[in-house]
């Protein structure tokens, strides 16, 4: 069983990117930009799935995550003539035409790990690592708990615009603002760190100054959450501000042993990747169809189900780590 | 000027051969590079050598360079304008602006340009009115056009209607419609540059615009006209992209200027003034074009295509410098 593929594999090697193996399915994974250790455990993923199913796969990404930089890698890989073409996109929207364009090449488009809200009809289906309505308000539980649902709490986000940050924001903010669980709690501050370890720490630092009795910190983004436990950590002030977020295990391995952060919580971005490729080669085989409520088995995921507007979620929920099973995640 | 040249070729060469004329001009080694990067990028991917795929690639940077060609006027008359792809950007939200308000297309698009004029006139009367350095003044405006364009726009994209979205997939005899102007703008500033009065005037201008002074041409007048033109072809450039990309925000071309002086300097214009082709900023366009898409479609990443670019970069550089110093001794 294993024979066949790996021997198409070497030969689509050999044979250098040109020539192809027919029935081999080309999938390409377009991350939002390179260096973004996320992604590596995202594009993982796929790489895994692709020794063990016919698919061949090639990550590409773009130096910078701008709206438009993404558009020559797209259509380097119509050019190409992919089967499948999976992405993180950085706009909603300036990515449209060139979808368009891929779509009439009979490409398949999966969004991956971040969509294209408002604009779903120019991708076939959206895979998202959980149920992304429902951060905002786990992460208000998740800090609430740490912090005995009493006293005020600041958000560390990442840049201004970032579409998925935005949106657990405003989760976040309504969940504090409807819940009467959280009603002893007070969001006083969302700042930006851009998602660079050096502005990221000087916000938090500046909130930790500006708000002497600030009790939690959210910051829903893995750059964020690891400059906040570094600044807590070298404060040494684990006691009175607890950090939480989402963050990478292996990022926060150290944070969690040291006791600076008792619990943050993530998904795995590896499964996205998994998943990705297993309904991409079952799409295109014909084994398994792209329609709402649709199901289908993926080996180590179980069965999932196509949701409303396409979307597929790898997990129902947000995982929560802590020094009980941090030990279990490389990623 | 002549003279001096002529004596430093019968050093190199005693009887100064045709070639030599040909091969020490900037543009030549830019068409060399060319000519390279389509063997190159033809070697690197099967994918590449495709002329519909490399007219589609070029339409991705073709509003950049037609403002490339235009800033390639503005370098030789000894002045830089930073802030050109700032302009595409504020140019292309006001524009998107105030169409989603209400306003008819046509007016849109002519607020659009006169917005872009505005701008201009702006860097104008800063640079040549005030006499301060245009590359202080356009760096600051390269941030405040960047910072209008965010507070008009905000963190959104500003949609522009169906009607308008498209016009890269215009053709014209199979040719996308942005390479068409392209072509036709390079054309017709190749022939002001090279052939009328003003195209000398701007040359003599950048070389030195004392004796320019002194021969009774009106420096100041055709600089300003340079920041004018320069603001109301970027302002075109902007509204072009808009169309191509279907929405607008803040961060459009953000940081193309460096790409726009990078095809001047590569096509041979000289950074300080006086020296400079239009043809050099044609080739370079297509010449970055070329080494790009054949490395995107390469799937190469982006590390390896950025060092690539450099060296290209560098060798352009040391190449340009080593012509021109060998011309003008």
């Amino acid at each position: 069983m294993l024979k066949k593929p790996l021997i198409a594999a070497t030969a689509a090697l050999t044979l250098s990117a040109g020539a192809s193996v027919a029935e081999d399915i080309e999938i390409v994974f377009v991350g939002k930009n390179t260096g973004n250790p996320y992604f590596d455990s995202l594009t993982q993923g796929f790489v895994d799935a692709c020794e063990v199913i016919a698919c061949n796969f090639e990550f590409v990404a773009p130096a910078t995550a701008e709206a438009t930089s993404q558009i020559p890698f797209l259509e380097a890989q119509i050019q190409r003539g992919v089967d499948v073409i999976a992405i993180s996109p950085n706009s909603p929207d300036a990515l449209n035409q060139v979808f368009q364009s891929a779509s009439d090449a009979g490409i398949i488009v999966l969004t991956v790990n971040g969509d294209i809200t408002g604009n779903e009809q120019y991708r076939d289906a959206t895979i998202l690592p959980t149920d992304f309505t429902k951060v905002g308000a786990d992460q208000i539980e998740m800090v609430g708990s740490l912090i005995g649902y009493e006293g005020e709490i600041a958000i560390l986000s990442a840049t201004t615009e970032a579409p998925d940050q935005n949106f657990w924001i405003e989760g976040m903010n309504e969940t504090i603002a409807n819940d009467p669980k959280y009603a002893n709690m007070t969001l006083v501050a969302t700042v930006y760190g851009d998602d660079q370890p050096e502005k990221s720490t000087t916000e938090m630092e500046a909130l930790l100054s500006n708000f002497p009795n600030l009790k939690g910190v959210i910051a829903p983004t893995t750059v964020g959450i690891a400059a906040a436990a570094q600044v807590v950590q070298s404060r040494g002030i684990a006691d009175q501000v607890k950090v939480t977020g989402l963050g990478l295990p292996s990022e926060m391995r150290e944070f969690i042993k040291d006791g600076t952060v008792e619990g943050f919580q993530l998904w795995s971005p590896y499964n996205e990747g998994w998943l990705a490729s297993h309904f991409a080669v079952g799409l295109k085989n014909g084994t398994m169809t792209n329609e709402v409520g649709a199901t289908f088995e993926v080996p180590n995921l179980g069965t999932i189900t196509i949701n409303e507007g396409n979307s597929i979620n790898t997990q129902s929920a947000l995982t929560t780590f802590n020094a009980d099973n941090i030990d279990d995640f490389d990623f | 000027m002549s003279v001096t040249t002529d004596s430093q070729s019968q050093e190199l060469a005693p009887s100064r051969p045709s070639w030599h004329v040909v091969l020490v001009r900037p543009e030549t080694m830019t068409f060399l590079l060319l000519v390279f990067g389509l063997i190159g990028a033809s070697l690197l991917s099967p994918f590449f050598l495709d002329v519909n795929y490399i007219l589609r690639s070029f339409t991705l940077t073709a509003e950049m360079s037609i403002v490339a060609l235009v800033l390639t006027l503005v370098v030789i008359s000894g002045e830089i304008d930073l802030s050109a792809a700032s302009n595409m950007a504020l140019s292309a939200c006001i524009f998107a602006w105030v169409q989603a308000a209400g306003a008819p297309l046509p007016i849109a698009v002519v607020v659009g340009l006169l917005a872009g004029l505005a701008m201009g006139t702006l860097n104008a009367f800063m640079s040549i009115r005030m006499q301060l350095p245009s590359i202080i003044v356009t760096i600051g405006t390269l941030i405040f056009f960047r910072g209008l364009a965010q507070v008009i726009a905000g963190d959104r994209s500003i949609r522009v209607p169906e009607s308008f979205i498209g016009i890269n997939t215009v053709m014209v005899a199979g040719v996308p419609l942005p390479v068409v102007i392209f072509v036709v703008v390079a054309i017709i500033l190749g022939l002001v540059l090279g052939t009328t009065v003003i195209g000398r005037q701007i040359y003599q201008i950048g070389t030195n615009q004392e004796a320019a002074l002194h021969a009774g041409i009106d420096a100041k007048r055709i600089k300003v006209g340079l920041f004018l033109l320069l603001g109301i072809v970027s302002a075109a450039a902007g509204i072009m992209a808009a169309s191509r990309l279907g929405s607008v925000r803040y961060d459009l071309v953000l940081g193309g200027e460096l790409q726009m002086v990078l095809m001047a300097m590569l096509g041979g214009t000289y950074i300080f003034g006086g020296r400079g082709t239009i043809l050099g900023t044609f080739l370079a366009a297509w010449l970055l074009v070329i080494v790009s898409t054949g490395m995107t479609v390469a799937n190469l990443l982006p590390a390896i295509q950025l060092t690539v670019l450099g060296i290209l970069l560098i060798v352009a550089i040391i190449a340009t410098n080593f012509i021109y110093a060998r011309t003008q001794r």
